[in-house]
């Protein structure tokens, strides 16, 4: 019989908080601009130039420790990594080794009706680096430090998930966590999020761990699942034929769906880590943990809650709503303006939703402004347009955030309430339509969908259907 | 307790400083060190159990920034001295993608 | 008159009462290096441009009534391990060539505020290591009472530069005796402030710990004059301390009456110069005369303090000196294969011998396996050394010693033997771990005509006590600033070549 094999899964997340400054210098941290325009001395290494850190960096990584179940170091330090590569201006990297800022946590995840704690060993705060444009006919890259010194923190997990879908649950989880905190826009595909693999595979029913790999380079959680799924296939098929795995790092090709090993003789992997001279110790009181904490937005189980009270929203919408900060973002700003939470839910939860999938949307992508919606949900409130018309104009506030009043003006879009217009046309239908007519006069109420349906079709949808509706069953009596 | 520094030794050192040194340096760079490390070794007549590790002399702790941008572009001051720059940016030999 | 001879105060109360223009003082200062450089070498670059046009501002904010401190106007150098905006700053090593920086470090941007005329940047051992200024790349330099003689090191650029005239007084930087021990060579006076008093932003580091900037003067008012000139809270160094008493020279008065001083038996035992001890011992006596109590105590725990220095300072170092590596700044190599080969020529060949040694030591301390038993037992040693110091300082005021076992040695005869050269450092080296004030003062000459210094050592945040200890020892001796006897058959117009060798 085939032996089973059980994954072994740790990871390593990068989160880029959302501070305004780099971590050590006063920097913008705006994604974009022109190379080497965010930068100044001590964030590009000038000798000489000396790092002063962001307290705002120290709060947001409080918050996500605190969030996350974890311990507040309440004396912790920095340390220098030292690594040569040019991304790296100082060639070290100021990060937390010995004393980082938070440890012993844990989140909770769910897939399918399984739940289970992924615990995490520790979370640290370090520096991003810069980024390198590799210039393919001329065999040199160019280094560009405007991401040079932005915050992050690296969050360390225990090797406690078993399969690709924990990952992801968890990924999302702590996604969800700290984009509640505002802590971070946590987005995979633009690095504010990154997350390295640490994966082993062991026979099943065995309690020791196999030799793992780690895995960079993975942008997007079908790149995760996909380098999961391959690293344990290749992981296996080594064992299977007798061989070790060696513990190395190696880099997921999202293009080949495959990996290879960045081992290199010049990569000692040995980063001589020791306390940052020209940083002092950070120490936090209960005091400061306590004003962090009280400082702590509404996170999701709250605001779940809060939907269901306060605006009675059912508890499955509140789910969907709440399962991603900025739908819940939108459905609260909406509502503000509109007063009317369960109207704003159900375009959120149906028309949304709907164009998102046709899309291939996250709801981070959303575009479209709360005001436009609540202008288009007072429209078809007070009866402007009619809930066909009101669908076609929310794909265009969707697509392009167009101002609904404006649109509707400008394609005479808006509802026919004239009862002149709309009797002429009744009685042309009624006339043209007598088996339909005898039908509903028979007992079948059926037969007068048609009709308004004739009708609608006839006022080229602006017609108000309610209207058309009543209009027929009077001349019908 | 006299330290021996093997070429090997020096070699990774090397790997890790990024300095490669000559036959001769090599050689005197490995006598140095043993030297070096004998006067080191020194501070194990040195009891220091229960002792704290002192990277700080003084007790100064908690100095923060505000979270405020204070830099303008400092592009031009960024590549004033690059030996080797193509637009904006530094050049450096390709690094493995 | 001679204005060379002039301390840097006096000449400061001359420009003020317009007997002398900074742009005189500045002429005189530039001359008096054109004629001394080809022999001595105190400077890397000299910027006479620069030091004409600063002068000629300066004088115009004195006479408008902007500058009036006791330094307006008065000619300076600076180390040149420290930034100043525009101008070629290379710690003596060829790594650094053509670089120049786009800021000015915290302390020469003070220096700015108080009138100060920069007119070069002086000679160093690279990146501060060595004891002698022998490592310079620019070559090294000589000892101004002895040209047969190193100045020390490795400020020897900044002492040196003082001895001679060629400045009026100058910045250094200490990483383990690097003002004390040259001072003492060149028979000026030289302080090491507490640890955190002068900011390090804009200072090439060498051992971010263990690194203080500080005065290179002509005696004792001057560098209390300097020290306020420049010690500062700057919110750029996160080790940067906000004192209450910066006011210096206020400490100069002539009364040690019952002050408490102390002296390390250990320090004055084997190892020591008989001429070098004889000239403090007689020293300590003028103080005790004035009232001051001498008592003897134990430190000998402080011979610990090289090994953990250099276990400390060059796994620091090992780590400040990655920066340099031909990217972004300095020297790149000419030829090259690939990433890593291009990192380890450029610093190859950019990075002298000592450099190299202490990179190399720094980087396998921290190594795997090694960190415990180098880099931890070393911070223990420096935490224990802490204590030591503490527990002096419950019983004194103030620790009196040498400043370096002997005299300036000859040139070339310290590098070949490097833990030999370390061992000179022993007096300096433990003030540095404890981040204390230290401060040289000239207390004589030996046979050969090469000075001795007497050290100072207080507890922190006391440079007032050493001032006052200082000042009253140079009033009661009635010392006054001497110029080196081997000046004297430099005549005028012996050379002119030589300035500025990078400008």
């Amino acid at each position: 019989m085939a032996k089973q094999y059980e994954t072994v899964i740790g990871l390593e997340v990068h989160v880029e908080l959302a501070t305004k400054t780099k971590i050590f210098c006063g920097c913008s941290t705006a994604f974009g601009g022109a190379p080497n325009t965010h930068t100044c001395p001590v964030c590009t290494g000038m000798p000489g130039s000396l790092p002063v850190l962001n307290k705002q960096v120290v709060e947001y990584a409080m918050a996500i420790g605190l969030a996350t179940n974890c311990k507040i170091t309440q004396v912790c330090k920095f340390d220098r990594k030292n690594y040569f590569y040019p991304d790296n201006p100082q060639n070290y990297q100021i990060s937390q080794l010995y004393l980082p800022i938070a440890r012993d946590g844990y989140v909770e995840i769910e897939v399918g009706d399984t739940k289970k704690k992924v615990r995490i060993h520790e979370m640290h705060m370090e520096e991003d680096a810069g980024k390198l444009v590799h210039d393919e006919w001329d065999d040199t890259s160019l280094v560009d430090y405007n991401r040079s010194g932005v915050p992050l923190v690296e969050i360390v997990s225990e090797p406690d998930m078993r399969s690709a879908d924990e990952v992801i649950a968890y990924l999302e989880k702590l996604r969800l966590i700290i984009q509640y905190l505002g802590a971070s826009d946590c987005k995979l595909q633009e690095g504010s999020m990154r997350a390295d693999v640490n994966l082993s595979v062991r026979e099943a029913g065995t309690e020791k761990f196999g030799t793992r790999t780690e895995m960079k380079n993975l942008n997007s959680f079908k790149a995760i699942a996909h380098a999961i799924e391959g690293e344990r296939a290749r992981q296996i098929e080594l064992l299977e034929a007798g061989k070790p795995v060696v513990q190395e790092t190696r880099r997921w090709d999202d293009n080949k769906e495959s990996s290879h090993a960045m081992r290199s003789k010049e990569d000692a992997q040995d980063y001589r880590y020791f306390p940052e001279p020209d940083l002092v110790p950070i120490v936090i009181s209960d005091e400061w943990i306590a004003a962090v904490k009280s400082r702590q937005p509404e996170l999701r189980t709250e605001k779940l809650e809060r939907y269901k009270k306060e605006f009675d929203i059912p508890q499955y919408d509140a789910e969907i709503i709440t399962a991603s900060k900025r739908m819940a973002d939108i459905f609260e700003a909406t509502t503000a303006i509109c007063q009317k939470p369960k109207k704003v839910s159900n375009w959120l939860m149906v028309e949304t939703m709907r164009l998102m999938k046709e899309h291939d949307m996250e709801p981070d992508d959303i575009r479209f402004s709360p005001e436009n919606l609540a202008k288009l949900i007072n429209l078809a409130d007070v009866g402007t347009i009619n809930s066909s018309v009101a669908k076609e104009v929310f794909e265009k506030i969707f697509t392009k955030d167009i101002d609904p009043e404006a649109y509707v003006e400008e394609h005479g879009l808006k509802t026919v309430n004239d009862e002149g217009a709309l009797k002429e046309t009744v009685e042309k239908v009624i006339a043209a339509n007598p088996q339909a007519v005898a039908d509903y006069k028979g007992g079948k109420e059926k037969a007068l969908g048609a009709l308004v349906g004739q009708t609608m079709k006839a006022m080229k949808g602006k017609a108000n259907p309610g209207m058309v509706n009543q209009m027929l069953r009077d001349m019908l009596k | 307790m006299a330290n021996k520094i093997s070429d090997e030794t020096i070699e990774y050192v090397g790997i890790l400083a990024k300095l490669e040194l000559s036959g001769e340096e090599r050689e005197s760079a490995k006598a140095d060190m043993e030297k070096m490390l004998d006067y080191i070794d020194t501070l194990n007549e040195l009891d220091t159990t229960g002792i704290e590790p002192m990277s700080h002399v003084f007790p100064v702790s908690n100095v923060f920034r505000e979270d405020v941008v204070t830099n303008g572009d400092g592009k031009a001051e960024t590549l004033a001295n690059a030996p080797l720059r193509k637009e904006d940016s530094f050049v450096v030999p390709k690094t493995i993608g | 008159m001679d204005i060379l001879s002039l301390t840097a105060t006096e000449l400061g109360k001359k420009i003020k009462a317009k007997e002398i223009t900074a742009t005189e003082a500045a002429k005189a200062a530039l001359e008096q290096a054109k004629r001394m450089e080809p022999e001595i070498n105190s400077y890397v670059t000299i910027d006479e441009e620069g030091a004409l046009r600063q002068a000629e501002e300066v004088q115009k904010k004195i006479d408008a009534g902007e500058l009036t401190g006791p330094l307006a106007g008065v000619p300076a150098a600076v180390k040149d391990n420290m930034c100043i905006e525009g101008q070629l700053t290379t710690c003596s090593s060829k790594i650094l060539s053509g670089f120049k920086p786009t800021f000015s470090s915290e302390a020469v941007l003070n220096l700015k505020k108080a009138g100060a005329v920069i007119i070069g940047k002086t000679n160093m051992d690279e990146f501060a290591m060595g004891s002698t200024t022998e490592t310079s790349w620019y070559g090294p330099t000589k000892n101004p009472h002895n040209l047969a003689h190193v100045p020390g090191g490795s400020s020897g650029g900044s002492c040196a530069a003082v001895a001679a005239q060629e400045c009026y007084y100058a910045l250094g930087s200490d990483t383990g005796g690097s003002i004390r021990q040259p001072s003492s060579f060149c028979g000026v006076v030289g302080m090491k402030p507490t640890y955190g008093t002068v900011s390090r932003y804009g200072l090439i580091a060498y051992g971010s710990s263990l690194d203080q900037i500080g005065p290179v003067a002509k005696d004792v008012t001057d560098c209390a004059a300097i020290l306020e000139a420049i010690a500062s809270h700057d919110v750029k160094d996160s080790t940067s301390i906000l004192r209450n008493d910066y006011d210096f020279t206020s400490a100069l008065t002539r009364d040690v009456k019952g002050l408490r001083i102390g002296i390390p038996k250990d320090y004055f035992g084997e190892g020591l110069d008989g001429e070098v001890r004889e000239a403090i011992l007689q020293a300590a006596k003028v103080l005790e005369k004035k009232g001051a109590v001498l008592e003897e105590f134990d430190l000998s725990l402080v011979r610990y303090a090289i090994p953990a220095y250099y276990v400390i300072a060059s796994a620091e170092a090992s780590s400040n000196l990655e920066r340099f590596d031909g990217v972004k700044y300095g020297y790149r190599t000419a030829e090259y294969e690939g990433l890593h080969n291009m990192y380890k020529k450029t610093r190859s060949e950019g990075f002298g011998a000592e450099v190299k040694r202490r990179i190399m030591l720094g980087s396998f301390v921290l190594s795997s396996g090694y960190y415990d038993a180098y880099y931890l037992k070393a911070l223990r040693t420096k935490a224990l050394i802490k204590q030591a110091f503490d527990k002096a300082f419950e019983k004194y005021d103030i620790i009196l010693a040498p400043a370096a076992p002997t005299t300036a040695p000859e040139l070339g005869k310290s590098l070949s033997d490097p833990i030999k050269m370390y061992l000179g450092d022993i007096y300096t080296i433990s003030v540095n771990l404890a981040g204390l004030p230290g401060m040289t003062v000239p207390v004589g000459k030996d046979k050969n005509g090469l000075p001795i210094g007497m050290q100072l050592i207080g507890n922190s945040f006391r440079e007032k006590t050493l001032i006052r200890a200082a000042y009253t020892y140079e009033c009661e001796t009635e010392k006054q600033y001497e110029a080196p006897a081997a000046m004297a058959c430099r005549t005028a117009g012996s050379g002119a070549a030589g300035t500025g060798k990078e400008a």
